[in-house]
């Protein structure tokens, strides 16, 4: 089997030449930007800008960096404007960036979600679907597109939100990378009637969450006997179901997976 | 015209006139009595000694049940919306982004007129269009701008009488805050904390708009403190800086207080330039992170105390001074007591700055004791590690409030929340950022979302995982914790009480609460929609009490059902 072998880490993505990588770049990385473009904008967003938006690149509501979820831009030069002029009566001020350092800038927030600090092996993708919809069962919880279960989280656009090193982590050791709001709860209604879920939002009172039919219920906690978060992941381990050739086939599947 | 006419028209004119001196006026006196003026609410935090406490009674625990929505006022503009309204003889007089004056009806919310300021398009301002609201004194409302001026403004024909430059705003400079009036003087800090300026606070003559006198929160040479901005080691790191005092930060965006009895001005003081690489400015770093007590003629420094010396967390010392008549072990106080964003809360005796209590109330790594003068033992983290608390602080700029009725103060607290800091070199340019920052959330699952640090949508994916939120009432004598109201989320709202033990707060889930002051217990609360990230107020029109919340981009004014 063909496999590729992936160094996504920055420190290696600057030395550049030492690639390993030697083998064919996955198509994963955006192309469109120069290693040194992303390594220049990584250290003036460190500087600049995780004041507000964090470094992860989500600290501001309805923004996500990583996952190029914007409100007011698509394009690089919609994001050249906001970050040179800024969005009126918001907390976003205009920078005044040169034209390197906007293009750095830009760079890195187009790669944010391709960098990670260690070695991921990928696969082949097509080989990843089949073994994600058959041997794995992944639909069985999951929904990618139109197919699959709505009980697990939507994987629509999974590898615009996850790293590799984050879904190798997820197939191998699913507790370890279950984000907070995907815990799984189990609510007791003062009838008795149990209810298990997972969490879509919850408040100081209330509780929204999708439940194991599939169905969106709401909660009020104060008519609860018993409200627990659970964080073991229902989500077993692949790591003996699947061989290592075959978790890169599924890694490499799930990052193809951008939503749009 | 007969004798008669004539007598009857000079009559009117006169009645005229004198209505028209009692309707308006609002004279250094009423200020002065601002506290106990319970139906008006004349200044940022009800009056000069900062409680945010009502002598209103006529909503009480037992009725709280029965508020209502009575009415609602939309701003246009989009963006956390922190002011704090005056109403005045049942006008209210409030600000919206970026810095329009709406005056409008305090018992229907129907607007008289509404000014709109012409801002530099240029400004420079770190974290959105804010504004915290006005001063007034006589027939003025005072207002600071985006572009670090400050603007009277006729408080019947909401025209401007006179706007003076404070700062330039090209340099980062802005002001944000509500005016304090002091005798006859409007009193303003700046902000810029994130672009290198030297912060102070200055008084202008509310007459003439010209400075009286102005109190630079970084020292310079040959002035006293300014030997806590030290030379940099022969083995300095890069970019450390021995003129570090010029773009030192310190700056004022939140309203100060005045004991009249002492005739001193108390304000907080924000972080020290660059927020987070303390390399580059060796030393304490005065007057950062503290809270000055300033003669209120002069502005000349009577007393000061340093919250978190050589800050490198940003915590900004900028919460609102909250004055208090207590007793503390047998004997009456004049105290300060105060929250700070870096997780302590502290009683100092107002008179002299004498520390008296430091004790934490969220956890806190940063420190872990203090000296007898009050001085931190600082606990600095390894790289990597968790501070507690994090960026935003243990709380913030909300408003907190001391019930002089329970003696207990109250305060929004951001719990189990931590940042792992980390200091990069940052070269001052002027109005760029000066934060020097490489910090990173801490969250349980790498990538998992954190917390917003200044707005949120409607949905909380970072969870109690992230923080989760709190009102403590807390011993206003000892810090103890004498009650705990617990959210899901953070909270950013200020808080209310009244004389009737009622406390009103808001969240950024968007619920306004109505808690009993005394336990803690849920008395009402309303689903408003939308983060709500300013102070609560009270008024009284026509017999009835209102009670304000502003969330998203609604003032919403509730009273009891009739």
């Amino acid at each position: 089997m063909k496999t590729r072998y992936l160094l996504i880490c920055l420190g290696l993505a600057l030395a550049g030449a030492r690639s390993v990588a030697a083998q064919t770049p996955v198509a994963a990385l955006p192309t469109d930007y120069t290693a040194a473009d992303i390594a220049y904008g990584a250290r003036l967003y460190d500087a600049q800008c995780t004041t507000c938006h964090g470094a992860n690149g989500d600290a501001v509501g309805g923004v996500n960096l990583r996952s190029g979820t914007f409100r007011n831009a698509i394009t690089d030069q919609d994001l050249a404007r906001v970050i040179a002029n800024g969005i009126q009566g918001t907390g976003m001020q205009g920078f005044k960036f040169d034209a390197a350092e906007l293009a750095g800038i830009i760079a890195y927030i187009r790669s944010m979600n391709a960098f990670d600090r260690e070695a991921v092996r990928l696969g082949d993708a097509d080989r990843g679907r089949a073994l994600f919809n058959a041997k794995g069962e992944c639909t069985r919880c999951h929904r990618v597109g139109a197919r699959g279960s709505r009980v697990a989280p939507d994987l629509s656009d999974i590898g615009a939100m996850r790293s590799a090193g984050s879904l190798l982590r997820s197939l191998t050791n699913p507790s370890s990378q279950m984000l907070p709001i995907n815990r799984p709860v189990r609510a007791v209604r003062r009838d008795g009637t149990i209810v298990n879920g997972r969490r879509l939002n919850e408040d100081t009172y209330t509780v929204q969450l999708i439940d194991d039919q599939e169905r969106l219920v709401s909660l009020t906690k104060s008519d609860l006997r018993e409200y627990t978060i659970l964080t073991a992941s229902p989500m077993p381990s692949f790591k003996d179901r699947f061989d290592p050739d075959e978790i890169a086939d599924v890694v490499a599947y799930l990052l193809s997976l951008k939503g749009r | 015209m007969t004798r008669r006419a004539t007598g009857a028209a000079l009559i009117f004119l006169l009645a005229v006139a004198a209505s028209y001196r009692v309707q308006a006026q609002v004279g250094y006196d009423r200020l002065l009595n601002a506290a106990t003026d319970a139906r008006n609410w004349l200044t940022y935090s009800g009056g000069y000694l900062s409680q945010r406490y009502s002598g209103l009674t006529q909503i009480t625990p037992a009725n709280a049940k029965d508020l209502e929505l009575k009415w609602m006022y939309q701003a246009a503009v989009a963006g956390g919306w922190q002011t704090t309204p005056l109403v005045v003889d049942g006008v209210m007089y409030l600000t919206q982004r970026p810095n329009d004056v709406v005056a409008l009806d305090a018992k229907t919310g129907r607007v008289f007129w509404m000014y709109r300021y012409q801002l530099d398009p240029t400004q420079i301002v770190c974290c959105g269009s804010n504004n915290r609201g006005l001063a007034i004194l006589g027939d003025t409302l005072y207002m600071g701008t985006l572009d670090a001026h400050l603007v009277a403004i006729d408080t019947r024909s909401g025209r401007p009488v006179w706007n003076t430059r404070v700062a330039d705003n090209k340099a980062g400079y802005s002001v944000t805050l509500a005016p304090l009036v002091v005798k006859d003087e409007v009193i303003v800090g700046v902000g810029g904390g994130e672009f290198g300026i030297r912060g102070f606070v200055a008084a202008y003559d509310a007459r003439s708009g010209n400075e009286v006198w102005r109190f630079y929160t970084i020292p310079g040479p040959n002035e006293p403190g300014f030997d806590s901005w030290q030379a940099c080691p022969p083995d300095a790191k890069a970019y450390c800086d021995s003129d570090a005092w010029k773009h030192g930060g310190g700056s004022v965006w939140v309203t100060g207080s005045y004991d009249p009895a002492l005739n001193l001005t108390y304000w907080g003081i924000g972080n020290a330039g660059p927020d987070w690489n303390a390399d580059q400015r060796p030393g304490d770093n005065l007057y950062t992170d503290s809270v000055v007590a300033l003669d209120a003629d002069t502005g000349r420094l009577k007393w000061h105390y340093q919250f978190t010396p050589h800050d490198r967390y940003d915590y900004d010392s900028v919460q609102v001074p909250v004055l208090a008549d207590i007793t503390w072990r047998g004997a009456p106080l004049k105290a300060m007591v105060w929250a700070n964003r870096n997780g302590n809360f502290y009683v100092l005796d107002r008179e002299t700055g004498r520390f008296l209590v430091g004790k934490p109330f969220v956890k806190v790594n940063w420190m872990d004791t203090f000296d007898e003068r009050g001085r931190p033992h600082q606990t600095v983290q390894p790289a990597g590690q968790p501070t507690w608390p994090g960026n935003q602080g243990g709380t913030n700029w909300y408003s907190p409030s001391y019930s002089p009725h329970t003696g207990l103060f109250y305060v929004s607290a951001w719990e189990n929340y931590a940042t792992i800091f980390g200091g990069t070199p940052v070269q001052y340019q002027e109005g760029r950022n000066f934060g020097g920052g490489q910090n990173r959330p801490y969250v349980p699952v790498p990538g998992a979302p954190s917390l917003p640090g200044l707005r949120r949508g409607p949905i909380n994916n970072w969870t109690e995982a992230a923080a989760t939120g709190a009102v403590l009432a807390l011993d206003a004598a000892t810090g103890d914790l004498k009650w705990r109201y617990a959210m899901t989320d953070v909270t950013d709202s200020g808080i209310l009480t009244t004389a009737s033990d009622v406390l009103f707060t808001g969240g950024r889930e968007g619920y306004f609460h109505a808690l009993d002051a005394r336990t803690g217990s849920l008395l009402w609360k309303a689903n408003l929609g939308a983060q709500i990230v300013s102070g609560p107020m009270t008024y009284e029109v026509d017999g009835r009490q209102y009670v304000t919340a502003i969330s998203g981009l609604s003032l919403c004014v509730f009273g009891l059902r009739q």
